[in-house]
């Protein structure tokens, strides 16, 4: 029960809530760089993922990016950029991108060759251009796969960003980095609990999205 | 005084002795997960209506991320080895799970029918007949497990230097010495890609009545390991 | 007219999956390619429509070289069914069929209004319109394959294993379905089976292919189960050639005894006189005139007559609509050797022993010899050409 506590404390002191080191502060800090890691490493995977899988050529490139993806460690890398590269926003930014790309490419390379080949058959039979067959045939079947790479790919980037703050990174991290040195334990599990909020909350939209996006056909068959 | 794998004192360990122990960390959780796991994911294929609430967990828990997971655990384990290994172990659980239910699923039918007809009685079909047919599979999520595992561990390094080869990334900071960040990221890299190999090395120890380059047989498995 | 004209494909591996194939598919008709797996029938169909490129030759489209037109615009001129159907599980069955419609740029509601009509055309209850790929049977996917490659109006049709995947009876009501809206819509049908009793059964023309791609023999069904080709083509045809023949000799010509009829209520009277000795037996038929059951005439007692005395008569043919094959088929199973003619109502017409069928049969024969083996259906020009190989080849044995 102590955890509880803790937690209760460090949400009801209201210095908590404002300013610079303020909970909406922090909280804005990791969505923003969620998502802007995200937005890049889609903006790579998703594309090259949606053609190499379309084409079904470079499946065995592909697999050794994903093991090579996961082999890094994320943690290890992020300290190295800093070291590298000094303070700022690349050193943070690049290990987080690299980190997203494998699982939307690979995931959306094999959610597009795991296509049933039956309706693309009919769908090039019967006069429908590549981009319409990838588009309107292929897309929708793949999407639910496609999600969840990127669901992955957003969770790990709100997790790794979090040890981002032992690099001088703001977002949610910073409490729990900053609680540990200053052995300030309500701190530390205040911002582990809005991490795993906000990790919770991320699993939420993609469900949504997912609902929203993905034909009844498709979830049903 | 940089001879390349001098480590400072303050780690208590030699470059070695912080690869053993970053394996102990990480492949302990891993060996335990698989040991829940299986009989776990026994029970999920023969009880239908527990697969979707017990995936609904395991996709939660995967989802917190690691710092939050050892931070809270600290008020009950402490600044320990244990703290970081609960996790990792519940991460591998959380990977195995739909991975050997998957596997086990995939086990086509006929063949079921056909050891049972034979007078395989369920224990020995379980053991000699769906295991082996799923090892791919499992092995697969093992990999996962695994890799991830040796990445994670070394953040442990953030509550109170219980991070092995993540140790060094902090003692490259205070001591500013490019050289042992290195060792740390090059160590864990290797050390994942080896464990990595070697689990392929099982796999095809394993099952060779497989066709060889077989992953593309099992692409929405090896697709589901990769979404993880 | 579709004319394929010695076209090769070679893929690069050296694979050679159709060699110099010449054909010219009649418009407005069923032609089947049936052979083996790895005969190139397959390919064959998909270079029609480009799905696959051939290497050499040309294939022509009412004249026009296909490969001259842009490949799109001749695959939407062309409906395509495939095994499986290949529906696209993320769309409801109606837009589904109405996917080429819409392609051509057809208005949303229009495009729909003409898949309503389509499913009702192919037998699907209009209920299912909204539903999606997985909510149906396989039987009921295939028929949304054929409305979805009817749906622009193509007058040309490719149709590839289309009822492979599907068990014998809904195969067979699926086949009759198309015989239906064949002869409603009349398009011209190119349809790729495996099966030579659904090829006899539906195409108007066969092309018989075997192993590497090459024509074995072009001919109208009949004259296929009358004279193969070559024994590769006798073979492919299977055992009761002469039985499945006879399906194309109409029953029509067979003279029916009207005399040994008498109903369930007949006087004693009316059974002596219908015991005339043409027949060992009478047929009894309830009031309405339906067959009920064969009795020898010595057993009947007048008003006293009763369902378990008598003789199953079996399954009867309808007269003058069923073929040959039918009528010998309901005297072979009828226990007195003697078959039962019913009128589109099912009502007795008459009763034929089999000696009277067998001396049809020969007679047919004789006929079809005298007609100088056409059929009417049949391109001649073609099926000549391979029949008089096949002569010498026989010959030769």
């Amino acid at each position: 029960m102590n955890v509880l506590n803790y937690i209760d404390a460090f949400f009801s002191d209201s210095a908590h809530w404002q300013g610079y080191d303020g909970i909406p502060t922090r909280l804005a800090e990791h969505i923003q760089y969620t998502l802007e890691a995200l937005a890049i490493a889609a903006a790579v995977g998703l594309p090259v993922g949606l053609l190499t899988g379309h084409t079904g050529r470079g499946g065995n490139i592909l697999a050794l990016i994903a093991t090579a993806g996961r082999a890094l460690p994320s943690f290890g890398l992020m300290v190295l950029m800093f070291v590298l590269l000094g303070l700022g926003l690349a050193p943070v930014m690049i290990p987080l991108v690299v980190l997203a790309i494998p699982p939307i490419l690979v995931t959306t390379y094999e959610a597009m060759r795991s296509v049933d080949p039956a309706p693309v058959d009919a769908a090039r039979g019967m006069g429908m251009a590549e981009t319409e067959v990838l588009f309107r045939v292929e897309l929708p079947v793949a999407l639910p796969l496609i999600l969840s790479g990127l669901r992955s790919a957003a969770i790990q980037i709100v997790s790794t960003a979090t040890i981002a703050a032992y690099v001088s990174f703001g977002g949610l991290g910073r409490y729990i980095v900053d609680g540990l040195y200053q052995r300030d334990y309500e701190k530390v599990v205040g911002g582990a609990t809005l991490v795993a909020a906000l990790a919770l909350v991320t699993l939420g939209v993609f469900w949504a999205a997912g609902r929203l996006s993905v034909s009844r056909g498709v979830r049903r068959a | 005084m940089s001879e390349l794998f001098d480590m400072p004192s303050d780690l208590q360990h030699s470059y070695l002795g912080l690869v053993m122990l970053h394996l102990r960390e990480a492949l302990l959780p891993v060996l335990f997960g698989l040991l829940v796991a299986l009989p776990l994911a026994q029970l999920c294929v023969r009880l239908r209506w527990l697969y979707p609430p017990v995936l609904w967990i395991t996709t939660v828990l995967y989802a917190i991320p690691s710092l939050a997971f050892f931070v809270i655990l600290i008020d009950y384990t402490g600044q320990s080895e244990l703290t970081v290994m609960i996790p990792l172990g519940v991460y591998s659980l959380v990977v195995l799970v739909p991975a050997i239910v998957d596997a086990v699923r995939s086990v086509p039918q006929e063949t079921l029918a056909a050891a049972t007809a034979m007078g395989f009685g369920p224990v020995r079909r379980y053991v000699q007949v769906q295991l082996p047919i799923a090892a791919p599979a499992i092995i697969a999520g093992l990999r996962v497990a695994s890799v991830s595992s040796i990445s994670l561990v070394s953040v442990g390094m953030l509550i109170g230097n219980q991070g092995a080869l993540g140790n060094l990334l902090n003692s490259g900071m205070i001591y500013n010495q490019e050289r042992l960040i290195w060792l740390s990221v090059v160590g864990t890299a290797v050390l994942a890609i080896l464990v990595d190999a070697a689990l392929i090395g099982v796999r095809i120890l394993l099952t060779p009545w497989m066709p060889r380059g077989t992953r593309k047989n099992t692409p929405t498995l090896t697709a589901k390991a990769a979404a993880r | 007219m579709i004319r394929i004209d010695s076209v090769t494909k070679r893929y690069p591996d050296g694979t050679v999956a159709v060699d110099r194939l010449s054909l010219e598919i009649p418009d407005r008709s069923i032609t089947v390619l049936v052979g083996p797996s790895g005969c190139g029938k397959t390919t064959t169909l998909r270079m029609i429509n480009r799905m696959v490129e051939p290497t050499e030759g040309t294939i022509t489209l009412d004249g026009v070289d296909i490969m001259k037109q842009p490949v799109n615009t001749l695959r939407r001129s062309m409906g395509y069914v495939i095994q499986n159907a290949g529906l696209f599980q993320h769309r409801t069955i109606i837009d589904n069929i109405a996917t080429v419609p819409r392609m051509l740029g057809w208005g949303k509601d229009k495009a729909r209004a003409r898949a309503g009509e389509l499913m009702e055309r192919v037998g699907l209850d209009s209920a299912l319109a909204k539903r999606y790929p997985y909510q149906l049977s396989g039987g009921q996917q295939q028929r949304v394959g054929v409305a979805r490659a009817l749906a622009a109006d193509p007058p040309v049709l490719l149709m590839d294993e289309p009822f492979s995947a599907v068990d014998p009876i809904v195969r067979k009501g699926l086949q009759d379905e198309l015989l239906r809206i064949q002869e409603e819509l009349g398009k011209t049908i190119v349809f790729v089976t495996h099966d030579i009793d659904e090829a006899v059964k539906l195409g108007t023309m066969v092309a018989v292919m075997r192993t590497g791609g090459h024509l074995a023999q072009f001919a109208p069904p009949a004259e296929l189960l009358t004279d193969p080709a070559d024994a590769f083509v006798e073979d492919f045809l299977g055992a009761d050639r002469g039985i499945r023949r006879l399906s194309f000799f109409p029953s029509a010509g067979l003279e029916l005894l009207t005399a040994p009829i008498v109903a369930v209520d007949a006087t004693a009277e009316q059974i002596a006189a219908r015991a005339t000795g043409d027949a060992p037996y009478l047929l009894v038929t309830d009031l309405d005139g339906k067959p009920l059951g064969w009795a020898e005439p010595g057993e009947l007692t007048a008003g006293e007559i009763r369902q378990d005395q008598l003789l199953a008569c079996g399954r009867p043919f309808v007269a003058g609509k069923e073929s040959l094959r039918a009528a010998l088929d309901c005297a072979v199973l009828s226990p007195t050797g003697w078959a039962v003619a019913v009128d589109g109502e099912g009502r007795a017409a008459g009763v034929v022993s089999q000696q009277t069928i067998g001396e049809a049969i020969r007679g047919a024969h004789a006929e079809r010899r005298a007609d100088g083996k056409t059929d009417g259906k049949k391109d001649s020009r073609d099926s000549k050409g391979s029949k008089k190989d096949g002569t010498t080849e026989k010959a030769a044995r």
